[in-house]
Formats: structure tokens, sequence, C-alpha cells
């Protein structure tokens, strides 16, 4: 019993962080109407940048901003170099552009870093126990950035005009465009944004573990999980998605061990799409 | 060197049945297979582990191939065909992703990360020295068959309804035409072609390991026929020795860089692959060979049938 709390409590925390890139790749699918898969290259770029920044003096929330801002202005440039221009053909061959262009990023860091492991140089902190629960004092403080961070974001997209602009846009772009938003401005800010959002997941996602070319590529399919689970296009969906695809994720390592651990996003959306294709919120609730 | 020039050669040709298969579904009805590295494995494994372990004889490792791959490809799309084609694209890259954790941790049954060496070689013990040469034949006439079915599907009725579905799903849907079966067995045909081709693998090298069906194949093979000409069967196979050459080319090229490291090499000639596969989307989108869409035919004069 003690360990299927245990575990749920470590889903929690693990979906926290899962739901930072979640909520940026389904703005960014609800906006610009294509998956994006170079989500997996953008979170390994912006978990090296943070490492980076924060081998350089930063602490976790100046790390975080550089991650941020790394990660939205290169994801920014491919969608305006690579994917957008696509998109008029469909969402396809922008969908098989982004996956070239996260092998490239992924192969860039590569280039820099090698293939070796690298950790965040976090000070050491000891476990705290509440009857045989642990908690790491250092994955609670993680859990609560992730958690200021989706604030931060439903706050955004709620009161300013921007965040206005987007679930405008999202919902519908003709009538946005009519009304004078810029479709071409908020298609920008999307991918800035959503990136950037991205970015700072593998940077969260990197705390908790370690980094290596490969840090993205092994979220990517948590992440789909996460926004196809409650609802492509929907942001309040894509945190309910990643909080139960991380609670699914912790329990399966007790009924089938960790190396299926990264499965249960790939049968979760088969499952999902099989039963309630539209995700458990709905498609575009954002 | 002539042993390199049918090495390349036989995997050019695995990977132009690849293509193959992945141009019927992409060209054919714009759906996509983004775990076309997974099918490949799927054919590889189950024809690897019924002729190891089963002692099977090789033909029928082939036939078990096919099998499995259109099986898998039905599993895959039964949930999804209903839906977009950019959720087909999130499955089938999951898809491929647990293929390669089964094949890796299933250690009872595919001896995980050491892979399965071993793997019988048609008539090796005949053949001798003529083994690449005969077995590149086998392949070609294989090849030919695929091509030959997929250029007479091109040119059929059903062809024309598959195109009909892409370019517009609803109004093919309007016309009388069965959607989504016809979806389901064009992308279960593909994973077939994609199985078999994943055997034909297995018996040439004689050695499979999970790390060699990396999501890495399935960018090579949409490299392949984006830059051959989507929805052309003959750009597919264009598209697939090309590729072959580009690849060899990066090679030898990233050879010459100086002061790099081999993890360093390996990540440039991925990055080359990876922006060769952007500009060619960007540039060309409609390829070297481009589908030629025959004209309607009159209805006064009649004209062909």
């Amino acid at each position: 019993m003690d360990l299927v709390v245990q575990a749920l409590i470590n889903g929690l925390v693990s979906g926290a962080l899962l739901a930072v890139p979640a909520i940026g790749f389904t703005a960014m699918f609800a906006v610009l109407r294509f998956p994006n898969f170079s989500v997996s290259g953008v979170a390994t770029l912006g978990a090296f940048a943070g490492y980076l920044a924060y081998g350089a003096g930063l602490q976790m929330v100046g790390s975080l901003a550089a991650a941020f801002a790394v990660a939205g202005i290169v994801g920014l440039f491919l969608d305006r170099v690579a994917h957008m221009p696509l998109v008029r053909q469909g969402a396809l061959p922008a969908a098989i552009a982004s996956i070239a262009s996260g092998l490239v990023l992924e192969n860039v860091v590569r280039l820099g870093f090698g293939n070796d492991m690298r950790g965040y140089d976090r000070p050491i902190a000891r476990d705290v126990r509440w009857g045989d629960i642990r908690f790491n004092p250092q994955q609670l403080e993680t859990m609560a950035v992730a958690v200021a961070i989706m604030l931060a974001v439903f706050a955004a997209l709620a009161f300013t005009r921007i965040g206005k602009a987007m679930r405008a846009s999202a919902d519908n772009p003709e009538l946005a465009a009519l009304k004078g938003i810029r479709p071409q401005r908020v298609a920008m800010m999307a991918s800035f944004i959503g990136m950037g959002l991205v970015g700072m997941g593998g940077m969260l996602l990197g705390l908790d573990s370690s980094i290596d070319p490969l840090t993205g590529t092994r979220i990517l399919l948590s992440i789909f999980a996460a926004a196809v689970l409650g609802g492509l296009g929907s942001a309040p969906g894509a945190v309910l998605g990643a909080f139960l695809i991380g609670m699914a994720e912790e329990l399966s390592v007790l009924v089938v061990g960790s190396p299926y651990r990264s499965a249960v996003g790939f049968f979760a959306i088969l499952i999902v799409l099989t039963a309630r294709p539209r995700g458990l919120l709905g498609e575009r609730a954002f | 060197m002539l042993n390199y020039l049918l090495f390349i050669a036989t995997i050019g040709s695995i990977y132009g049945l690849l293509a193959l298969g992945l141009n019927l579904i992409w060209g054919g009805t714009g759906m996509v297979n983004l775990g076309l590295a997974g099918f490949f494995a799927v054919g590889a494994y189950a024809s690897a582990l019924v002729t190891t372990t089963g002692h099977w004889p090789i033909p029928a490792g082939w036939a078990l191939a096919l099998v499995a791959g259109g099986a898998a490809g039905l599993v895959v799309t039964l949930s999804t065909t209903r839906l977009r084609e950019d959720y087909l694209a999130i499955v089938t890259l999951g898809f491929a992703e647990v293929v390669r954790l089964v094949a890796s941790n299933e250690i009872w049954l595919t001896k995980g990360t050491d892979g399965i060496s071993g793997i019988p070689r048609p008539w090796k013990a005949e053949l001798g020295p003529n083994f690449n040469a005969a077995y590149l034949v086998l392949l070609l006439v294989a090849l030919a068959v695929v091509f030959g079915l997929m250029r007479r599907i091109d040119r059929s009725p059903y062809g024309r309804a598959l195109r009909a579905i892409r370019e517009d799903a609803q109004v093919a849907q309007v016309a009388g035409k069965p959607v989504l079966r016809f979806k389901a067995q064009a992308f279960a045909l593909s994973a077939a072609i994609a199985g078999l081709a994943g055997a034909f693998y297995g018996h040439f090298t004689s050695y499979i390991a999970p790390d060699l069906f990396l999501p890495l194949i399935t960018v090579y093979i949409f490299l392949a026929v984006a830059s051959g000409g989507i929805g052309s069967p003959i750009g597919a196979l264009v598209g697939a020795y090309l590729l072959m050459t580009l690849l060899e080319s990066a090679r030898f090229l990233v050879e010459f860089i100086p002061y790099v490291t081999a993890v360093q090499r390996a990540a440039l000639k991925e990055l080359l692959i990876a922006v060769a596969l952007i500009l060619v989307l960007r540039l060309m989108p409609r390829g070297l060979l481009p589908e030629r869409i025959p004209r309607a035919p009159h209805p006064q004069t009649g004209g062909t049938k």
C-alpha cells in the first residue's frame, strides 16, 4: 500500500514537471495546427542551455529563464524557416519537417557535448520521511517551480492581450483575423512561448535526473500522451493529462518494471483514441 | 570493392522496399507512418526468430514477416483510421518505440540488446563467395514484384480511390468509397512490405539488434520518398538509391573533417540527413520524378475508361 502511495506521490511530482512542456506543445498545436515533433530536440536544447547557465552561477530561476529564452528563440526560428511554410500543404509535411529539425537540434547538442550524461550540480539534501513515505526536498522545490510556471501561463492566457489573442485564434482563426488579431503575430508568439515552455520542461526534467542529447526524445511520448489524453489543443487538458500520465508511469513501474515505463504513454494514447478520441477535456478547450 | 558495391546495392534495395511501402500510404492515401522502423523491426524479428530457434525454412520466415508486419499495421490503424492523420503520426511514432522496448527487454525471446546472431543466410553453403550477388538478385526480384504491384495499384480504380481519399476523404466517402476500409488495407499492405524488408535485412546481415531499428531509419525513408516524388512508385525507388548514395558520400565526407571525434562524425552525418530532408520538403516538394496525374477523360468523346 505504501508503495502505491509513494508511486502516486512520485507521479504527482513528475506529472507537474511534464505538464510544463505539455502545455507548450498543446498550445502550439491549437494555434499552428500541426503536431510539432521538434519538441524532442527543443527540450534537450533547453535542458543544456539551463545546464550551462546553472554552471555559470545563475540560480534556478535565472537558469530556467535562459532555458526559456534559448528554446523559444530557436523554436521560433525553426517554425518560421522550416515548418510554417509547409503548413499550407497540410499538417503532415510540417510534422515531418519538424521531426527532421528535432534531429538537427539533437545532433547540434551532440556535436557540442558528446553523448555523456551530465547532471546539474545541486547540493545534496536528505529525504524528508513521513511514516514510510519519503519526499526529496529538491523534488518538491522543482515541483513548486513547475506549478508556479503553470499558474503564470494560465494567468497570461486569461488576462493578457496576447493570451486572449492566442485563445481567440485557436478557437476560430478567421473570426480572430476579422477582429483585427494579426494571425502572423499570434503564430509567432505561440511558437516562442510554446517552445520556451518545452525548453523549461526539458530543464525541469533534467534537474530531477540527468541530461544527454536524447533527454528530449525520451520524454516525447509522455508529452504527446499528456496532450492527447487531455484533448489536443487544450491547456487545462494538458495539465490533467500530464498528472495522469505521470502517476500511471510511476504505477506501471510497480506492475511491469521500469523498462516499460515509456510504453505507458503509447498505450494511454491508444486507449484514449479508441474510447474517447477528443480527449478528456475535449479539443480546443484552450 | 565489388563486395562493397554489392552491399550498398543490397541495403539500397531494402530501403527501396521500405520506400515503396511508405509511398503507397503517403502518396496514395495521405497517411504517414512515422513508425516505419518499428514495422521493419517486426518483420526482421519475426523471421529471425522462427528460422533460428524455430528452425523454419527461410521462405516461411519471409512469409511470416509479411503477415506479422501487416497484422501490426492493422492493429495500429484500427484505433486511429477514424481520426485525423496527425493522430496516426503520433501513434505510429509510439509504436516503433514500443517495438524497440520489447526487443530490448524481452530477453527470453529476443536476447535483448545483444541481438540475434546466426540468422541463416539462404543457400549460403552452396553459394559461397557468390552469396552477396545472388542475394541481391533475389532481392531485386522481390523488389520488382512489389514495384509491379505498386504500379498496378497506382493505375487501378483502387489506386484512384486511394488518391481521392488523399485529396478529400469526405468527397470520396460521399462517392460511395469505403474510406476506412481502404485506408486500413493500404496501411496494412504498406506495413507488410516494411516487414518483408526487415526479413530481407536480417537474412542478409545475419544479425539484428534493437539498435539497428532506430527512428533514424524512418527519417531516411521519408527523405527517399520525398526526394523521389511523393505518389510515384518509380520516384520512391530512385529516391532510395539516391538516399544510399547520399548516406555513403556523407560517410566518406565526414572522414575528411579533421579534429572531430567519432561521436561528432556520427552527429554530423545525422545532421546532414535531417537538413537534407527539410531542404527537400521546402525547395522540391514535388520531388525529382513528380506524380503524374492523368487527365480526366472527356465526357463527350468517351475517352478511356
